[in-house]
């Protein structure tokens, strides 16, 4: 990160999960670049990673800092608001908690 | 303004109002040594560098602005600069002709 040294990389193949593929396909989506309007831009998403605190870059896999970002532009764009992402996060971990139940 | 094309059109809209493009292949540049804040495309470690322009590479809106939800107009030209590794790298190891190619926006490059 920054220029910090990061030690080998280590090059190797994985299949990505179902959510990353998801998560990538919002971002085609949301660029716009297979048609419909364009509702941001790839140095957005560059921004609003940059912008992740050191701790949280170094936490959240690659696509969890995507979708992070990805959000924090939807807000920053009016997109959606806070309160509609909170109410939104919280009916989906209610719907998880409810289906782990039965 | 004059518009420019630029190479690999395609997916992207490739023709916008673009500024005057100020450097030629061969012209030795300075990047501009700055740390403002934002989605800064221009690698800390080459800032304050001198190079020679390797190559004009068309004019693009600019992905600082771009990552402010502006437009990113007019253009600006985009060069691939090349600087000698053993003048980045105070350490480097290889060979002393090595050079490393980096693309950099008009607006970071003074002449030299």
């Amino acid at each position: 990160m920054g220029g910090l040294p990061a030690g080998r990389v280590e090059p190797s193949e994985h299949d990505y999960a179902e959510w990353e593929q998801r998560v990538d396909a919002l971002m085609v989506l949301l660029s716009g670049v297979k048609g419909g309007t364009p509702r941001m831009t790839v140095d957005e998403l560059r921004k609003n990673i940059e912008a992740l605190g050191p701790e949280a870059y170094d936490k959240l896999g690659y696509y969890e800092r995507w979708v992070t970002s990805i959000t924090q532009t939807m807000i920053q764009r009016g997109i959606i608001t806070t309160d509609e992402l909170g109410r939104k996060m919280e009916e989906i971990r209610a719907r998880r908690e409810d289906a782990c139940r039965k | 303004m004059p518009e420019v094309a630029a190479p690999g059109a395609g997916q992207y809209p490739t023709r916008f109002p673009s500024l005057p493009v100020r450097f030629a292949a061969g012209d030795r540049v300075r990047v501009r040594e700055a740390a403002p804040l934002g989605h800064i495309r221009t690698p800390f470690y080459i800032r304050g560098h001198v190079g020679v322009i390797e190559r004009y590479c068309g004019a693009y809106p600019n992905p600082e602005e771009l990552a402010q939800m502006r437009d990113g107009l007019p253009a600006q030209p985009l060069y691939r600069v090349r600087f000698l590794q053993s003048a980045v790298w105070p350490d480097y190891a290889g060979r002393p002709e090595d050079t490393i190619d980096i693309e950099i926006f008009q607006h970071w490059l003074e002449r030299e």
